[in-house]
């Protein structure tokens, strides 16, 4: 039996309802699951794998 | 051979370890003056109705998320790999470092969408480093996790590059 923290406490799973999606694109690739109750969302965890770097461009400038 | 004008690489590097001083600031005591210890950084996560950008200079609580399990503030992020400054040619050169661990927001609601997070450095009076945004997000009862990209010269979260 596997247990699930929810806005309702720790859950079995199986009474829940169990959705999972996921989101590809050039800056991230995330996954996410959502547990409902009853029509009722009582779980959400995300994962973000980011992809794109911050960067500085950095420049000796010439004379004159 | 010949001269080529460019940016020396190590200075970048030695940049990301604060090695150069080229006008006054205050600082906090970094212990040692001339083995100084490195900063603290943590990571506090925004709404998507902020405004966090380049301008930001320092964390404020403006825009913050807010939420059970949650703290103001955000978390600590574990900069265990030391920034590295590699030359590509006589004219090139990129210095890198990326968090060594993913940060991670564990069992917490957040109920408001929130789609970027600000790196900040808490030992020196919590001044901005960057801001990195990702599609909108909200939690319930679950954990949030921003894995980190491959520390490498192209993918590192954080470079300083030749022009």
């Amino acid at each position: 039996m596997a247990l699930v923290t929810t806005t309702k406490g720790e859950m079995d799973e199986t009474l829940l309802e169990k959705k999972e999606g996921s989101v590809d694109n050039d800056n991230e690739y995330t996954t996410w699951v959502e547990y409902w109750l009853e029509g009722e969302l009582v779980h959400r965890s995300a994962h973000v794998q980011l992809k794109k770097s911050v960067g500085l461009k950095v420049e000796a400038a010439s004379f004159g | 051979m010949a001269n080529t004008q460019s940016m020396c690489t190590s200075f970048m590097g030695q940049l990301l370890n604060g090695g150069h001083q080229f006008g006054t600031i205050t600082l906090t005591s970094r212990t040692s003056l001339t083995a100084p210890t490195a900063d603290s950084f943590k990571a506090a996560l925004y709404l998507a109705s902020a405004t966090m950008n380049a301008s930001a200079t320092v964390y404020t609580v403006t825009g913050e998320v807010s939420g059970t399990g949650y703290s103001a503030g955000g978390v600590a992020v574990t900069m265990g790999t030391v920034p590295t400054a590699t030359n590509s040619s006589a004219t090139a050169g990129v210095a890198f470092v990326t968090p060594s661990a993913s940060i991670t927001y564990t069992t917490v609601t957040l109920a408001t969408a929130f789609d970027a997070v600000l790196l900040y450095n808490s030992t020196q009076g919590n001044t901005a480093v960057s801001v990195h945004t990702f599609g909108s997000q909200t939690i319930s009862a679950g954990t949030f996790t921003l894995t980190m990209p491959a520390n490498t010269t192209s993918t590192a979260l954080i470079r300083l590059a030749t022009t």
